[in-house]
């Protein structure tokens, strides 16, 4: 077994996801600890140049038709053979549906422990995050290759680009009789907004007073690549349809960033938003029990400060 | 006719405060309040869906655990065939190697053609259940499911990434799927079918012998994260507070 | 052919026929004249596809599969304004309603809200799906410190049923923690079971499920037998008619009052200790489950004239005809549904009124009502000054 810390790189469609930056950080920061290198795992057909900002010491690319799209089966037959010749020290996969199909499956097969929900490395230990992030776990690196899965929150897609390609190296796979196959790809509908699977939602309350101010929480929206979604009085006036309603009679929604303008955080409401990562909550009422739940709070006129931010975000 | 094995477990109820086992390696399992996965609920109405469209025989499979039998009862009231309890040394927390070995030599004995769990658990910490059962009954594996139609040999289950789009991939059975979602959201079961269900139902109890937990992380503790406080509030005038929201937004990665 | 066998009933509609006269009273339904006073002054009959008169004809004709297909019967808040007005007494709510819900829950055909509510009283023993064991916490840092059963080992004269609003809803806590205020100055002895208290039940009984409702008096029963006091009393109107009307039926019997009638029994005190002049027009909204339902419509209004500077005005519907806030009956928990089908909230009709009445205060005497009136008050025009408090806020302000 080598000190090396692999990554399996992830990709859809053309395109390396965000976790494939996160995990090549935690990767530097345990391969620190243990004194080998960072390895980006890449498998496709024709990919790579998705290899091009992967900020890892070196690459293992393996080109086969089978691997051209993301499979289960064929994706851990590749690993399967690489992870046995090579025995690195650890290998971090996506908490995802790519990384966690295949994880699991390596880790009975190769009968090597897995460490899953990691968010960051600390001291060469594995950080995780479990039961809807109220338990930390902190897990050592076992004796033989230990297998991660990774979720995002720790560190910054940055940390793991570079402008340096790092040097490829190809390898063979033995791909038998795959048992899983992609018949097509289905796009989302465009047409419906589901505010639940937004990373930024704009929430408006009562607050907004009118309907031609929506326009405004429209802006800030479309500034911070996010979608206004409402609390229930706006949907009754209906300004907006239910489909954007957050709370116990609409939906309920985990972005990123949740900000709250004009919205006062009552009980009906909360339920549909309280796992937002980061609420932001706007209104003149210091009392307002939004100010409990959120991260940043701001005792002011939402109409005062909505043009100073759409400046601020203009010029950022 | 399909032949459908549900794998199910109950996980935290996150309602309750959770605290740390004095160990400090685990959590304190005393005053645990335990609830079905959510997921393997979903995956639960799932089966029961497959079984209303095309006929088939669903059995449920699950670890002992405080509240395991209302849970099997009120999986029975929804329509599920047959019942089965592990017993064995599960009192003081699991993990899913240990889990998936001890569900994987009970489900090999009921042939399925299918097997559905849900893709995760809020405790899980070594992996998720699904794809440890695949590889110890030597079936495939697909996860993030939304969705299942089976005909003859083969399913076609609809995979999930993220922004909505959606795989569908063709899984050659005997296989397991981790299910996200159900086509439907899970049903909801009068209390009195429930109760009906402990009368007229039969759980079948299997013993599992020991439990194999190799594979599993090598905890040096857990712990509680800082507790989060009230909103920190931003000072100023319109432009401080603007400036500083940018800021934070920079920070988050959002602009 | 046995009695009661009509033979073009389906057999779906045979049994449920049936079961109807389980009631009491029930019987009463083969005396129905179709005159459609129900289906009238139903405050959401207008939208049901299956309004009460209409259920029962298409009883009457063997059909009633189809209405337990439709979803109409959820929109029943059951207020009991059928009841009221039915020249046979019937008894609709109860003895049709409910059961008919019964059936849909049985079929499985209920709307996700509702679901969610009743999943939570189940686990949780409570509709909101809070932890049992914060169910005191309304109480905490409060002075002096408020007697728990458990903690208190003692009998007490009162033991006071608390409810689930009024635990863990942040705006009914308010009126918990007014009510713990008026109970200190009156030096009344009392106590409370605290997380040993489960839900009543009663708005999941009238929701259609009859076996949760069963579960949930159990548990309290329980609780209820571990300790002595002479009576219960509780905030809540719901808490009132499962405690005094269903579950003696269970083999749980105790002297129970609502807050306004054990109130009013201590009025020459209370009077004694209001000050000041509070120099406002009072509305005062007959809630469902004390007024229709139990009949007690004086005392919360003695309660009210009794505080100084108050001028009592009546509302164009009150007493019997008074107009439903939306929440019984499972309507709190389908709130997103009924306003989908109807376009409208029964809050916000009731507030019109409030405000019309010129009324500076719209009080209340029911846990549901303060967030569904306040509420209602911010979209209504012309409700946006209008207060709404529990009669038991403006008691304790004005001492």
């Amino acid at each position: 077994m080598n000190q090396d810390i692999f990554v399996v790189v992830e990709h859809l469609r053309g395109q390396v996801a965000d976790i494939s930056y996160i995990m090549l950080a935690a990767a530097r920061d345990l391969a620190q600890a243990t004194g080998g290198e960072v390895v980006g795992v890449l498998l496709g057909h024709n990919a790579q140049d998705l290899a091009n900002d992967l900020a890892a010491d070196r690459l293992l690319y393996s080109d086969h038709p089978a691997l051209a799209e993301f499979t289960s089966d064929a994706y851990q037959q590749a690993l399967a053979g690489l992870l046995t010749a090579q025995a690195p020290r650890a290998v971090f996969f996506g908490s995802t549906s790519i990384g966690s199909d295949i994880s699991g499956v390596l880790s009975a097969r190769l009968g090597l422990p897995l460490v899953s929900s990691c968010i960051r490395v600390a001291d060469g230990n594995l950080i995780s995050q479990i039961c809807g992030g109220k338990i930390m776990a902190e897990s050592a690196l076992s004796n033989e290759t230990t297998l991660i899965t990774m979720i995002p929150g720790g560190y910054k897609p940055a940390q793991g680009q570079t402008e340096t390609s790092p040097a490829i190296t190809t390898f063979e796979v033995n791909i038998e009789a795959p048992r899983v196959s992609l018949k097509q790809y289905i796009e989302p509908e465009a047409a419906d907004v589901d505010i639940s699977s937004e990373n930024v939602l704009i929430a408006v309350g009562r607050g907004i007073q009118t309907e031609d101010n929506l326009e405004l929480a429209e802006e800030l929206a479309g500034l911070l690549g996010g979608v206004v979604c409402a609390s229930r009085p706006v949907v009754d006036q209906g300004w907006l349809p239910t489909s954007r309603m957050v709370g116990k009679s609409g939906k309920s929604v985990k972005p990123k960033l949740y900000l709250a303008l004009g919205i006062s955080g009552a009980p009906e409401h909360v339920e549909g938003m309280t796992d937002a990562e980061m609420i932001v909550a706007i209104n003149m009422d210091p009392d307002a029990p939004i100010f409990d739940i959120a991260k940043y709070g701001a005792e002011i006129d939402l109409f005062d400060l909505i043009d100073p931010l759409l400046e601020a975000l203009e010029e950022a | 006719m399909t032949n459908i094995v549900v794998l199910a477990k109950l996980v935290p109820d996150l309602v309750e405060e959770l605290e740390i086992a004095e160990s400090g390696t685990a959590l304190d399992m005393e005053w645990l309040r335990l609830i079905i996965n959510e997921f393997d609920n979903h995956a639960t109405e799932q089966a029961i869906i497959l079984k209303e469209r095309s006929g088939g025989e669903v059995t449920v499979i699950a670890p002992e655990a405080e509240g395991v039998n209302e849970m099997l009862y009120t999986i029975a009231a929804k329509g599920a065939d047959r019942l089965i309890l592990l017993k064995g040394d599960f009192e003081n927390g699991v993990n899913n190697h240990a889990l998936a070995r001890a569900f994987a030599s009970a489900a090999k004995e009921l042939k399925p053609d299918l097997v559905l769990t849900g893709v995760q658990a809020n405790d899980d910490l070594d992996g998720s259940v699904g794809p440890l059962v695949a590889e110890y009954l030597g079936m495939s594996y697909v996860g993030y499911i939304s969705g299942v139609s089976v005909s003859g040999e083969t399913a076609v289950a609809r995979k999930e990434y993220p922004g909505g789009l959606i795989a569908e991939m063709e899984v050659a059975l005997p296989a397991v799927l981790g299910i996200q979602a159900g086509e439907e959201p899970p049903r909801y079961v009068a209390i009195s079918k429930v109760r009906q269900m402990m009368k007229t139902a039969t759980i079948d109890e299997q013993e599992v012998g020991d439990l194999d937990a190799s594979g599993g992380p090598v905890v040096q503790r857990m712990y509680v994260p800082e507790a989060a406080e009230r909103a920190e509030m931003l000072e100023g005038d319109e432009e401080e507070v603007a400036a500083r929201l940018v800021e934070i937004f920079k920070e988050a990665g959002l602009v | 052919m046995a009695a009661n066998t009509i033979s073009h009933f389906s057999p779906f509609t045979q049994e449920f026929y049936q079961s109807l006269f389980d009631v009491a009273d029930g019987e009463n339904i083969k005396t129905c004249l179709q005159c459609a006073n129900c289906s009238g002054v139903c405050p959401l009959g207008y939208v049901m596809d299956f309004p009460p008169g209409r259920m029962i004809s298409w009883l009457r004709a063997g059909i009633f599969d189809e209405v337990v297909e439709s979803d109409s019967v959820w929109m029943c808040v059951s207020c009991y304004a059928c009841v009221e007005v039915c020249p046979k007494n019937i008894p609709l709510t109860p003895g049709l309603m409910t059961r008919a819900k019964e059936e849909m829950l049985l079929a499985g055909n209920i709307p996700t809200e509702l679901q969610s509510a009743l999943e939570f009283s189940q686990r949780y023993g409570n509709p909101l799906g809070e932890s049992p064991r914060k169910r005191a916490e309304w109480a905490n840092g409060l002075e002096p410190e408020v007697p728990i059963m458990r903690k208190l080992k003692r009998p007490v004269d009162v033991l006071w049923f608390v409810g689930d609003y009024p635990s863990y809803h942040p705006r009914v806590q308010q009126t918990t923690r007014a009510f713990f205020k008026l109970l200190n100055a009156l030096g009344i002895d009392f106590g409370i079971l605290g997380p040993e208290e489960s839900s009543d039940g009663d708005s999941q009984r009238l929701a259609g499920e009859r076996g949760l409702f069963e579960v949930l008096a159990e548990k309290n029963g329980k609780a209820f037998s571990k300790y002595e006091f002479g009576e219960i009393i509780t905030t809540d109107p719901h808490a009132y008619n499962a405690l005094k009307n269903e579950y003696p039926a269970l083999g749980i019997e105790y002297p129970v009052r609502h807050y306004t009638e054990f109130l009013v029994e201590h009025l020459d005190k209370i009077k004694a200790l209001l000050k000041g002049n509070a120099e406002m027009r009072v509305t005062y909204h007959d809630p469902c489950y004390l007024g229709r339902a139990n009949g007690v419509y004086d005392a919360p209004r003695q309660l009210l004239e009794a505080i100084p500077g108050i001028e009592l005005v009546e509302m164009e519907h009150n007493r019997t005809t008074s107009l439903c806030c939306g929440g019984g009956g499972g309507g709190m928990w389908l709130d997103g549904f009924q306003w989908e089908k109807a376009g409208v909230r029964l809050s916000d009709w009731r507030v019109k009124e409030a405000a019309d009445s010129q009324a500076d205060v719209l009080a209340v005497a029911c846990p549901y009502e303060p967030p569904r009136f306040e509420d209602a008050a911010k979209t209504v025009a012309g409700a946006d000054k209008l207060i709404v408090k529990d009669i038991i806020e403006l008691l304790a302000d004005a001492l």
